[in-house]
């Protein structure tokens, strides 16, 4: 059984047709590289398998459950988990609480009030994963806003990572990175498949797209236009789809 | 002390501020015939927190939506909405003493609800929509009271705004008792990361599967409700359900709210500084009067601070990201 299948995906955002009629299937533990050029439509189709935005028609499916009509954090719930290409992050927050964001644990204050929010153990497992990433940042607790690109990047990518995902989807994750943190990336990326985990990798740098997907679909103005084995196809033809100078 | 400071998100200019500006006061305001400042009294420091108290229950809902990214311009009008209901349905329709809390209560959640409802369903924006129910309660609120006071409640509404307990006004214990409670939900409860992270990036809350629409439904209702508590405690001090009570109230509300350290633009906000905001409004408005300067004047004082309190923090922000 595939892990999550999209059916006959569409999404226009009022005139203008972004998704016509999208099919794509992706299995446990697989690693798939999606590409296509700009305004491909790419980061519109992961937001519908994420449900920040909804599909005007098509199907989702997550681990044999329809999601199509879940929201956002439903979603999050059942194990999708997205890094998103502008990061999302809060940046008045701190690093901790932004990796904790939507999913606080709480408990009692005093053993009375209710719903009282865990900082401390917030803080310590947020240390933790960062640690576990081998990221560095110099505190836990200063906002986000004030790290560079390339922390913010895996600060997204640790809150991505903390709630024992199913599928993660990486839409650009190393866009801001310098070339020793793109590495450790894609290492990453291979030590998640080895743990059963699955992941979309959007990425325009078809280097880093074929050393970690065993699996290649490009998106042209919306549809899929080819999908392909990493060990039947190259760069040059990869690129002939996403210009679309194929056959 | 400033890590206390830290901790609660409580800027100690504020605290600088509200110290200075006693001290100026207590220094032009007149003596008492027993050679005492009249600032300095305790009958006087009682009359700030008094006066306080109202706008200062007005500013934690204010402090809610503004860290959301939100704004109400209506406080002031729900305030004498809250006002003339409760007093309406105990004095005119005669009804037992608790209505008038209850409809105090009530016509404010119910007005901020309204509010929260427009502007996550239809998509309009807050400071219209507000602005709109701005004109909408001030007009209900003379329409139902026909345009005149309700005077005449029972003693044990009377309680809650002339009482003192222990020497200490009623209102007071309310104010913190409500303060408490709004610190702790901003401070330490996942609604309040949610209503923080919301104003700082609403993508970022809708990503991580915060219900960003549920979550400003209930940020208005909230400010609503403080608008009602506040109209509740001003029926209950002047003993009139007003329809003119809490007339621009949302700008002393909407100040205190930022010179306590709320970000105008949302991602920050914090229920201490903007008490501490209600006060530093309470003694300047306290010490103008002692003065005998004009309420005119004081209306403008007033707003010369709103504008140079954002201004200020404007120059410094800018100063930091230019380092
Ligand atoms: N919220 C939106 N409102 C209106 N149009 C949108 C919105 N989001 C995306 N679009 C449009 O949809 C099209 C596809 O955008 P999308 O971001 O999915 O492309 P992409 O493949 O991710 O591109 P890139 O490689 O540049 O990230 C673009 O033409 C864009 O202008
Ligand atoms: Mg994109």
């Amino acid at each position: 059984m595939n892990l999550l299948e999209l059916a006959g995906v569409k999404k226009s955002f009022g005139a203008v047709q972004v998704l016509n009629g999208v099919d794509l299937t992706v299995d446990a533990g697989e690693v798939l590289g999606l590409v296509g050029d700009n305004g491909a439509g790419k980061s519109t189709l992961m937001k519908s398998i994420t449900g920040v935005y909804s599909t005007d028609k098509g199907h989702v499916r997550f681990d044999g459950i329809d999601v199509t009509h879940l929201d956002p954090g439903e979603r999050r719930e059942m194990g999708i988990e997205m890094i998103y290409q502008d990061l999302a992050l809060a940046a008045q927050q701190d690093v901790a609480n932004n990796i904790f964001l939507g999913r606080e644990p709480t408990k009692r204050m005093l053993g009375l009030i209710p719903s009282f929010v865990d900082k401390r153990r917030i803080d310590r497992q947020a240390q933790e994963m960062l640690d576990q990433l081998g990221v560095h940042v110099p505190s836990v607790h200063i906002p986000v806003g004030m790290l560079s690109g390339g922390q913010q990047q895996t600060i997204a990518i640790a809150r991505a990572l903390t709630f024992k995902p199913k599928l993660v989807i990486m839409d650009e994750p190393t866009a801001a990175l310098a070339v020793r943190e793109v590495e450790s990336v894609l290492k990453l990326i291979d030590q998640m498949r080895a743990e059963g985990i699955a992941t979309i990798l959007i990425s325009h740098r078809l280097n880093d797209v074929f050393e970690a997907c065993e699996r290649i679909v490009v998106l042209r103005r919306g549809n899929v236009i080819a999908d392909l084995k990493r060990d039947k196809t190259d760069m040059a033809e990869v690129v002939s789809y996403i210009v679309g100078a194929h056959g | 002390m400033l890590k206390l400071l830290e901790r609660t998100h409580v800027r100690p200019e504020s605290l600088a501020v509200l110290v200075g500006l006693a001290v100026v006061m207590a220094i032009l305001s007149p003596v008492t015939g027993s050679g005492v400042r009249v600032f300095l009294t305790a009958n006087n420091f009682f009359n700030i927190i008094l006066a306080s108290a109202t706008f200062g229950i007005l500013a934690i809902g204010a402090t809610y939506v503004i860290s959301a990214a939100g704004i109400d311009l209506s406080l002031g009008s729900v305030l004498g909405l809250a006002s003339v209901s409760g007093a309406a349905l105990v004095v005119t329709l005669e009804w037992p003493w608790y209505f008038a809390i209850i409809g105090s209560l009530g016509a404010g959640a119910a007005a901020g609800a309204v509010n929260g409802f427009i502007i996550t369903r239809g998509h309009v924006p807050a400071f219209i929509v507000t602005l709109g129910m701005l004109g909408i309660a001030r007009g209900l609120a003379l329409i139902i009271s026909d345009g005149r006071g309700i005077y005449g409640l029972p003693p044990e509404i009377l309680f809650l705004g002339q009482a003192r307990p222990w020497g200490i006004p009623t209102p007071v214990f309310i104010l913190v008792a409500v303060a408490l409670v709004a610190h702790y939900i901003l401070a330490h409860t996942p609604f309040g990361h949610h209503t923080l992270a919301l104003g700082d990036n609403e993508n970022s809350a809708r990503a991580t599967g915060i219900n960003v629409r549920r979550q400003r439904m209930m940020l208005y209702t909230i400010s609503g409700l403080m608008a009602g508590i506040a109209g509740l405690i001003f029926t209950a001090r002047v003993n009139t359900g007003d329809p003119t009570a809490g007339l621009s109230y949302e700008l002393l509300a909407i100040t205190a709210a930022i010179i306590g350290g709320t970000n105008l633009f949302g991602g920050r906000g914090s229920i201490l500084g903007t008490m501490i905001g209600a006060l530093i409004m309470g003694v300047l408005q306290n010490g103008l009067n002692l003065m005998a300067v004009q309420a005119y004047y004081q209306q403008m004082a007033i707003g010369a601070v709103l504008i140079a309190a954002v201004w200020l923090d404007q120059i410094r922000t800018r100063g930091r990201s230019l380092q």
